[in-house]
């Protein structure tokens, strides 16, 4: 019962982080756990910082910003939730999904803060402290979560979410929406190959393997592994390392 | 008489703060003096704001932040007006600033005193329902943040004095007297609200379940009374109905209050709405005799209340309320609109109240030397909205007539540009500029970081141990001095704060106290004074965020207070010297459009000495307006835009160029260049202009319905004006019928084009003055005759026009029969019927001409759904575009009639000159830049961004128009490559705070 959980949360400067200031002032009271970090807008937070902050052993992060519709930079907020659509889609692999959080909390909103804020911290010591706190740096949780983190981090998964608002709401290049059910499935199809071609080359990048051992290793059928080994080598990710009996071997090209 | 450059404002609330931003940003100095102890008006009561639903209070308090802070607004709260000399151009006020009895110099805000205070006193920001104590401040967010003393409940039990650290209490502070000399005055008194206590018949003030629609918003509020929940006062049940009751002291000649409050029919159906969203088991009706949802976008908002919360309107005035004693519900008794008598039960009643004049409008007036009207409200002159009887007196807000908040902010710009034509000359004479020392380059300097701790007197002291927060800064690295402060933001503590800066040689400060969003900007210019880079700077929240809301856990906001510290100090090492971007303004002006928005912002801008380009595309100015000949009230159009347009060809500043259109434009704020090119001639001329004013206007819609030009008997109001005006045809036409919202409100316009109802009830009147035996008849779905001009849909009626409403679900057949014509349509009761006319006159609404869509891609700037153009802010920014440097007025905005498309222009001058006036300009430092490097030219970053400010040079590379960012970052988090960063809020500057609370495994 002695976990005391360790929070961040990203609130925009002019709705929830004013709504924080309410709470203040009208002394409404609320667990002690959470640390603010105070951005313009929510639409600034990269899932990358989220990874970063769950790999340095925080227990859970929440964003916070203006309600919909109401963003002080119109739209940044739209932003931030695909970017948090795509992170909590990523943590599903490591099961880590559920220590993040986005909620919109207006200026005049401090009771509702300090619930939002009640809420989470309770799911969070619900949860128990965050399995990344206390971790050998082998483990498969932490490789799994870089390779996930390297892919949020990527061209594809930024791309593809940086135009989602464009494509599914205001028209894709022949001035037609796309439907929001197709993206997604594309959406997800594109987490789980980077997220899996991340993971192949982390391990290429610690030893040489073939088909066969990423096969067993991602327990993923060889066919498709090795597609994605043409694939990143199409991308020059990787190279062919050597030539034993009759299997290649691969490595990942080291980074300059 | 010497001109003064300065400017009393009387009033706080949105329309005042507005024209004080207005002016202070075109180098005059303001004087803003407010009779309530807080700046932010009705607006900060309010919990939401139609017809965006936007949180009133988000978007209201970084207004009320600048102008508090303002260098060239000064502040008068709690103050009145005792006596004025002098005329337009330098004015003597006197002013009597009442004792607060708390000292506003020193006060810091903290609140100490109200919570000790033993007294419990009326909240009146809470519209009385909850409890305040007799010191207190008007609410959380007010500004300026200074209590007082409230001396009727005050019991002098000496408490507040002995708890105040900041030694602010004075029980025998007196009143004041000050002297302002100005050049010109604005009246933004605002409205009281209608007092249905005197209206026995609804039992407002005896049954407790009756309340006004101000105390409804206050139940409403998630700050309110109730916090958000939707209760009852009787027993604090959830109102299962709900009954509003419109027309609440407007519309009702018995009780002298002609008028339409213009906004109720609006504000009621938002509450139903939000009532609805908060408490689902909540179902409102609201009882109405017009449902006047007159404004852009606002008839969308009637619809969706319908169809998406089930709003139930209901065609009908109350007569009067009952109530069961013992269940404390309401019995209202109406006429449904097939004509029977229904009687119903509702658990609350909302009584939407109209708007009155403000309590001290006689007196003002009396002071002033201006007059009022007939309603009490200030009368103003025709075609100038905005003047008041007396010369250098202007109005605006609803204190000219009952406006919304857009409007009232339009108003307020416009006064501004009176005010810039009247003292332009002295411009700048007055401001004062801050000189800052040189600053010192602290770049290759390794950290040496100060650390501030507040104690807040007892506010953070009291709940947070400050010593042990102390002593873990002073170990952490960098870190060479720390020091604690009874109150940082004293000005005291500012001194030492500047002298310990050069003493300590520090390069980078923390500040750990109360909120940034009030207090960041004080301690920046410190640093500033210190020569400091402002941006050396972190600032962390351990009051609202620790002390006040941990108070029973002090370890554990001790530890966060620390953890808080921390990554504030690791933060700051890596913050860099910023630099304000300085930008030069090309002081002249473009302007679309030659109608009667374009000339009049020509006009106002030219008058001020800088160079107007005038854009039309047809051979003559005028615009639309050319049409029309008088306004509803009887003015003379055409000699109003006889001596404009004679006014914009005698103007020297003003270049015009007929049958001319845009071709192109680059640049940006205060930087365009654009080429325009004659239709006809096909000559090109390439000008630079600092602004852009759009008043591409809108065109009338043409219909294709009820035989129109195909029978010389069916015209529209225009043609029909014009018969008036230039024969007297009218006499031998036994019957005209009208109708209404001809190619408004449907599926093709589904908005109202608000000028129609006006056209028809003057037309409607023209006739019966000519022709009193010709019969009228009118048919409509809702008369939209907004604010004073109810009178004339009473004068109509009074002459015998017959309004007849029509079921909107049923469409009006024109018929042929033989050589007559027919009209058939069904009646709201279900009744068909068939009339005969000699004369049909459609109004037909406005519509977005057709070369719409090139203006707005040239220029980059958005239209909305209807084709009209949209705004930076429905609300706030009601003339700006998102685009800095690029304005909106007239029908191009939505429809509007002539006087308002004339304020709407001076709002727009006013906002340009608001960047003309300075010849440079400097933008915030916290911008994005480009690692030209790293970008592959995806676009993405030009997507994301609301602003326009990001472009693609011609190597195809994004690059960030500094002028525009507003440093929201999301580029920075949507580029794909990382190639663009944000100042400020660089990934490097936000990861150190996460690893400094984390602690980070690759050893950041």
């Amino acid at each position: 019962m002695d976990f005391k959980p360790k929070i961040i949360g990203f609130l925009c400067n002019w709705c929830s982080y004013a709504g924080a200031d309410l709470a203040g002032v009208s002394r409404i009271q609320y667990p002690p756990n959470i640390r603010i970090i105070r951005l313009m807008c929510s639409g600034r937070v990269e899932p990358y910082f989220i990874f970063e902050a769950l790999k340095s052993g925080i227990d859970g992060v929440i964003i916070m910003g203006c309600h919909p519709g109401e963003c002080h930079y119109m739209t940044g907020n739209y932003e931030a939730e695909m970017k948090y659509q795509l992170l909590k889609s990523l943590l599903t692999y490591v099961d880590l999904d559920n220590r993040i959080s986005l909620e919109w909390v207006s200026a005049s909103e401090g009771i509702r803060f300090a619930e939002v804020v009640t809420n989470f911290t309770n799911s969070i010591q619900k949860l128990g402290p965050s399995p990344l706190k206390k971790i050998d740096k082998d483990s498969e949780l932490l490789f799994n979560l870089n390779a996930l983190q390297i892919a949020a981090n990527d061209y594809r998964l930024r791309a593809l979410i940086g135009r989602k608002r464009k494509i599914l709401d205001e028209g894709n290049v022949y001035n037609k929406k796309y439907p929001k059910e197709k993206f997604e499935d594309l959406q997800e199809t594109a987490i789980y190959d980077e997220y899996q071609k991340n993971r192949i080359i982390l391990y290429l990048k610690k030893e040489n393997l073939s088909v066969k051992d990423l096969s067993e290793r991602l327990s993923i059928a060889p066919n498709k592994i090795l597609e994605y080994i043409v694939d990143l080598r199409g991308e020059g990710l990787i190279d062919l390392k050597d030539i034993q009996e009759l299997t290649p071997y691969y490595t990942a090209k080291q980074e300059a | 008489m010497e001109k003064i450059g300065a400017v009393l404002i009387i009033g706080g609330g949105i329309a005042g703060i507005q024209s004080a931003l207005d002016l202070a940003e075109s180098g005059f100095k303001v004087h803003l003096v407010e009779k309530t102890t807080g700046i932010g008006g009705v607006m900060a009561q309010l919990d939401k704001t139609f017809p965006t639903n936007d949180c009133s209070m988000c978007i209201l308090s970084p207004k009320l932040v600048e102008a508090g802070r303002h260098p060239n607004i000064e502040l008068t709260i709690n103050a009145k007006i005792l006596k004025v000399d002098g005329e337009a151009g330098n004015f003597n006020v006197n002013i009597l600033k009442k004792a607060l009895f708390i000292n506003s110099e020193k006060c810091t805000g903290c609140g100490v005193c109200a919570q000790e205070c033993p007294v419990e006193s009326i909240d009146l920001y809470n519209e009385k329902m909850v409890i305040n104590k007799a010191t207190y401040v008007k609410y959380p967010q007010s500004v300026p943040l200074v209590f007082s003393i409230d001396r009727d409940k005050c019991i002098g039990c000496g408490i507040c004095e002995s708890v105040c650290k900041a030694h602010a209490v004075e029980y025998f502070q007196k009143d004041e007297k000050a002297n302002l000399n100005v050049g010109a005055v604005i009246l933004a008194p605002g409205f009281d609200e209608f007092d249905p206590t005197p209206l026995q018949v609804y039992g407002y003030g005896k049954y407790p379940n009756v309340v006004s629609s101000i105390e409804f918003e206050r139940i409403l509020c998630a700050s309110g009374p109730y916090s958000g929940m939707v209760l009852r006062p009787s027993d604090g049940d959830i109102p299962e109905k709900i009954a509003f009751l419109q027309c609440v002291g407007s519309r009702d000649i018995h009780h002298a209050k002609q008028y339409c409050s213009s906004v109720c029919c609006m504000y009621t159906t938002k509450e139903a709405v939000i009532a609805k969203e908060h408490q689902h088991q909540v179902n409102p009706t609201i009882f109405t005799m017009d449902i006047r949802a007159y404004g852009k976008d606002f008839d969308k908002y009637i619809i969706r209340a319908q169809e998406e919360y089930g709003i139930k309107y209901v065609r009908s005035r109350i007569a009067s309320i009952d109530e069961d004693p013992k269940t404390h519900n309401l019995i209202l008794t109406y006429e449904s609109e097939d004509g029977k008598i229904i009687t119903e039960d509702y658990n609350l009643v909302v009584l939407s109240v109209g708007l009155n004049p403000p309590n001290d409008a006689i007196d003002l007036s009396n002071k002033f030397g201006f007059e009022l009207n007939k309603f009490g409200f200030c009368k103003t002159l025709p075609f100038s909205l905005e003047e008041t009887t007396k010369s250098g007196i202007y109005v605006c807000g609803a204190f000219a007539e009952p406006k919304d908040i857009p409007d009232s902010v339009i108003q307020a710009s416009a006064v501004s540009a009176n005010v810039n034509s009247l003292l332009f000359p002295v411009r700048n004479t007055l401001i004062t500029e801050k000189e800052y020392p040189e600053e010192i380059d602290v770049s290759g300097d390794p950290p040496r970081i100060g650390v501030f701790i507040c104690h807040c007197g007892i506010n953070i002291a009291g709940v947070v141990d400050v010593k042990k927060v102390e002593e873990y800064a002073a170990k952490l690295p960098n870190v060479v001095y720390v020091d604690r402060n009874l109150y940082t933001c004293s000005a005291d503590t500012q001194t030492q704060l500047k002298e310990k800066i050069i003493e300590q040689k520090l390069n980078r400060v923390v500040i750990a106290s109360c909120t940034p969003r009030t207090h960041e900007p004080l301690f920046q210019n410190t640093l500033r004074e210190a020569g400091l880079n402002p941006y050396l700077f972190q600032m962390t929240n351990i009051r609202d965020q620790c002390s006040w809301v941990h108070i029973q856990d002090p370890e554990a906001a001790t530890d966060k207070a620390i953890d808080l510290v921390h990554m504030a100090i690791t933060r700051v090492r890596n913050h860099k010297s910023l630099k304000e971007l300085s930008l030069n303004i090309t002081p002249q002006a473009l302007i679309i459009g030659g109608g009667v928005a374009g000339l009049t912002a020509a006009l106002n801008l030219s008058q001020q000495g800088f160079k107007t380009y005038l854009i039309e595309k047809e051979p003559e100015l005028g615009g639309f307006s050319k049409n029309i000949h008088t306004t509803l009230e009887g003015e003379n159009i055409q000699s109003y835009l006889k001596s404009l347009i004679s006014s914009v060809e005698k103007e020297k500043n003003i270049q015009i160029f007929t049958n001319s259109e845009l071709e192109n434009i680059s640049g940006y704020l205060g930087n365009f260049k654009s080429n325009i090119l004659n239709t006809k001639s096909k000559e090109e001329t390439e000008i630079e202009h600092g602004i852009i004013i759009v008043a591409t206007g809108a065109k009338e819609y043409s219909p294709e319905e009820f035989y129109y030009k195909k029978d010389e008997r069916v015209l529209t109001q225009i043609e029909l004006e014009n018969i008036l005006e230039t024969s007297e045809e009218i006499k031998k036409k036994k019957a005209v019928i009208m109708i209404q919202c001809v190619g408004s409100r449907n599926d093709k316009h589904p908005y109202c084009s608000r000028v129609c109802c006006s056209e028809a009830i003057k037309n409607a009147i023209k006739i019966k003055k000519q022709s009193s035996s010709t019969e009228v008849i009118i048919l409509y779905r809702d008369i939209r005759t907004y604010g004073f001009k109810e009178e004339y849909y009473r004068e109509a009626r009074k002459k015998g026009v017959i309004f007849i409403r029509f079921d909107e679900n049923t469409p009006i057949e024109v018929i042929k029969e033989n050589e007559s014509l027919n009209i058939v349509f069904k009646k709201p009761d279900g009744n068909l019927l068939k009339a005969a006319a000699d004369l049909i006159i459609l109004s037909t609404g406005m519509e977005a001409p057709r070369n719409i869509d090139s203006i707005s891609q040239m220029l980059k700037v958005p239209l909305n759904a209807d084709r009209f153009f949209l705004e930076a802010h429905v609300k706030l920014r009601p003339v700006d575009f998102a685009t800095e440097g690029i304005f909106l007025c007239g029908t191009a905005r939505g429809p509007a009639n002539i006087e308002e498309s004339v304020s709407q222009a001076k709002a727009a001058s006013a906002r340009a000159v608001t960047i003309l006036s300075k010849e440079i300009m400097t933008a915030g430092a916290v911008t994005s830049f480009v690692d030209e490097n790293a970008c592959t030219g995806c676009n993405i970053c030009i997507r994301v961004c609301p602003y326009n400010a990001i472009e693609k040079d011609e190597m195809g590379v994004a690059n960030v128009i500094e002028a525009l960012c507003k440093g929201c970052g999301v580029c920075a988090a949507s580029c794909p490559e990382k190639a663009i960063l944000v100042r400020n809020f660089t990934k490097d500057q936000i990861l150190s705070e996460i690893y400094a609370l984390g602690g980070n495994l690759d050893g950041f």
